[in-house]
């Protein structure tokens, strides 16, 4: 089969492939998960200036930026946790880039979760989807839309004195994902894949857990999910190629045909 | 008696801003031995060690048996006011713009007759107490109280000169999240401070003590992380011109050495939190700061750092931490060269482990809160350049002064 790049090009350009960015803007103010203080932490992004124009540097403007690689919305490499330590090319640098280029469903939630914080994804949930939208093809993200990125800054965090109650899926489900349904990643629009808290299932952070054990990957912070539909975009997420990297900031794309939204 | 300093009106904004004027300020290498003293809020005049004879104005050499050997000595700083008089006029650029201007002879106790400023309560031929002060240009000056306080006596303008009181002026705390942030803005509140403004980071993280931040009496919450450039510079920006002392309660306190301890995340949280964020304050609100030194009754008058005592020597229990205290020490020692040409105090204040989370397994003494914050604002009402707040702090300093290399080792265990 001979495919028209130059088609796909052109639909593009027109439009009739639209570009959906699902990315928060790197910023200052953006919530970075909290962890207990005496742990080590994820760097939230900072910015200085090396010149403007200015006597540090007369005609450019530009800034030295830091920042972990789990700032924002981000990449999660297999690498990042215990489960997926030892298989091979499971860091951001070696992962086929091929694999950064994958199809999504979207399961929308945002409904449930407007009622309650700590709604947990089920795979009974998942099957009525299914059973709406038709099975999740192998090889897919499945993003979970719950408007969890229009809140404040407050609410997204949603700490309170016993940790974050932010949704997230069931140990179960993602088992299922990973084993009957052989998903791709899990995306999210919190500030991480896992169920707010995730700490106390079993095991602890099941959709790091599973995911990276078998070798599937993590995106979170991400946004506009309410622009894509159930089934049908394609995601490109190509994290940096940082040396034995667990993840990485980056700009997560979906394209859509012009029908579908 | 003074009369009572008047709240300022609001400035007109079409008015210009009077640049800051120093008195002369040269004083020679024995002569800094009063402006260490002064530092300290303490009153030392050299003492002869073979003649016993008290000196002022410090010499080299004993006017009376010609020993060179003349130590400052902590004196007992009663006397009387034999002579005063006022100058209405000089070509003296600072006192031009502040005269009339009382000035008189003391004879003290101790024996020496000193010339000195003169509060406005201190009266010819009465008992007077002498404080050695630090005036506009952080030289060490002597200023006559009245031996008893006098109502409303800090308000008197000659001694506000060489203080940095809170009253009326506008005061920045860098971090409310920290009960040492919690309890400074309650002190500084309680001394008068018509504005005292509380920066916050991330104000999507709660934290135990918010409501109570929230319900001191005129305490204004405004975003600053001293560890985002960006969030420094638009405070600074926005309310930089009606912010006359700096307080910056941004903490960083782990446990942890330098070789004990893994990899380098934490070490670069503290500098970040505590050095680099010092320089963001520095930076931000140093020229400012500078600028209104001598802004009318609230005039920019402090910036003030809190030091752990262990920047001047190493605790390897809390290691890294002591050394980004040091490195913070440094560079107000550079801020106070700066700052000086405005009349803006670099007010040091340096404690012991405090009692809070992050000492929890250490061993009292340790320094409350409140206990620091009330220190800070008794060292701004004194004009006080260095303080020591609680025992740890002044057991360090006197070690220090005595066998620093007996320190070291003794901190090692």
């Amino acid at each position: 089969m001979t495919v028209d790049l130059m088609a796909f090009a052109r639909a593009v350009a027109n439009g009739d492939i639209r570009v959906i960015d699902l990315t928060q803007t790197l910023s200052q103010e953006f919530p970075t998960i909290v962890l207990p203080p005496e742990l080590g932490q994820c760097a939230p992004f900072r910015m200085e200036e090396v010149s403007r124009y200015d006597e540090r540097g007369p005609a450019w403007y530009w800034n030295n930026i830091s920042l972990g690689e789990h700032t924002g919305t981000h990449f999660d490499a297999p690498i990042h946790w215990i489960s997926g330590k030892d298989l091979p090319n499971n860091a951001v640098d070696t992962i086929n880039v091929a694999q950064f280029i994958a199809p999504a469903v979207v399961i929308d939630c945002s409904r449930e979760c407007a009622a309650d914080p700590d709604f947990a994804l089920t795979i009974p949930f998942v099957e009525q989807w299914e059973a709406r939208h038709g099975k999740i093809e192998p090889r897919s993200w499945v993003l979970l839309r719950t408007d969890w990125s229009k809140q404040t800054y407050t609410d997204y965090a949603a700490l309170r004195d016993d940790g974050a109650h932010t949704p997230g899926p069931e140990p179960a489900v993602v088992k299922w994902f990973v084993e009957q349904r052989d998903v791709h990643g899990f995306g999210t629009e919190t500030i991480g894949t896992d169920f707010g808290q995730g700490q106390h299932f079993n095991p602890p952070y099941p959709a790091h857990f599973y995911m990276h054990g078998k070798g599937r990957f993590g995106l979170q912070c991400l946004t506009n999910l309410h622009l894509l539909p159930p089934k049908g975009a394609v995601i490109i997420a190509a994290p940096l190629k940082i040396k034995q990297g667990s993840g990485s900031p980056l700009r997560v794309l979906a394209l859509v045909a012009g029908g579908d939204v | 008696m003074i009369e009572p300093l008047v709240r300022p009106r609001r400035k007109n904004p079409l008015k210009r801003t009077r640049l800051p004027l120093r008195p002369q300020g040269v004083r020679s290498r024995t002569a800094h031995g009063l402006t260490a003293a002064a530092a300290e809020g303490r009153f030392a005049l050299q003492v002869c060690l073979d003649c016993n004879t008290v000196i002022y104005p410090p010499r080299d050499a004993c006017p009376s048996c010609l020993s060179a050997r003349l130590p400052f000595r902590d004196l007992a700083r009663g006397g009387t006011l034999i002579a005063e008089t006022t100058v209405r006029t000089t070509t003296d650029p600072y006192f031009r713009e502040r005269t009339p201007w009382r000035v008189g002879t003391v004879k003290l106790d101790v024996g020496p007759v000193v010339v000195a400023h003169l509060h406005g309560d201190a009266v010819e031929g009465g008992r007077v107490r002498l404080e050695l002060k630090l005036d506009k240009s952080d030289s060490a000056v002597v200023m006559a109280l009245p031996e008893k306080d006098t109502e409303n006596m800090a308000d008197d303008p000659h001694l506000r000169e060489m203080t940095c009181d809170p009253k009326f002026r506008r005061v920045l705390i860098t971090d409310g999240r920290t009960s040492v942030g919690q309890a400074m803005a309650k002190a500084f509140s309680d001394a008068g401070a018509s504005i005292v403004f509380v920066g916050l980071a991330d104000p999507w993280k709660p934290f135990s003590g918010m409501d109570d931040l929230r319900k001191i009496e005129r305490v204004e919450i405004v975003p600053l992380d001293v560890t985002d450039s960006e969030s420094v510079t638009e405070l600074a920006e926005q309310n930089g011109a009606r912010i006359d002392i700096v307080v910056n309660t941004a903490e960083h306190i782990r446990a942890g050495g330098i070789v004990d301890r893994h990899g380098l995340t934490i070490a670069r949280e503290e500098i970040d939190v505590r050095y680099l964020g010092l320089l963001r304050l520095a930076q931000a609100f140093g020229p400012i700061l500078r600028f209104r030194g001598a802004d009318g009754v609230n005039s920019a008058t402090a910036f003030v750092n809190l030091l752990s005592v262990h920047a001047l020597m190493n605790w390897p229990a809390y290691g890294s931490y002591s050394a980004t205290e040091a490195a913070c020490l440094s560079a107000a020692q550079c801020m106070r060269a700066e700052l000086r040409p405005g009349g803006v105090k670099v007010v040091n204040v340096f404690f012991g482990p405090l009692e809070t989370e992050w000492f929890q397994t250490v061993p009292p003494p340790k320094v409350t809160p409140a206990a620091l914050a009330n220190a800070v604002v008794r060292a701004l009402q004194h004009g006080l350049e260095d303080v020591f707040v609680g025992d740890v702090a002044e057991d360090i300093r006197q070690r220090l002064a005595v066998n620093p290399k007996a320190l070291e080792r003794e901190m090692a265990n």
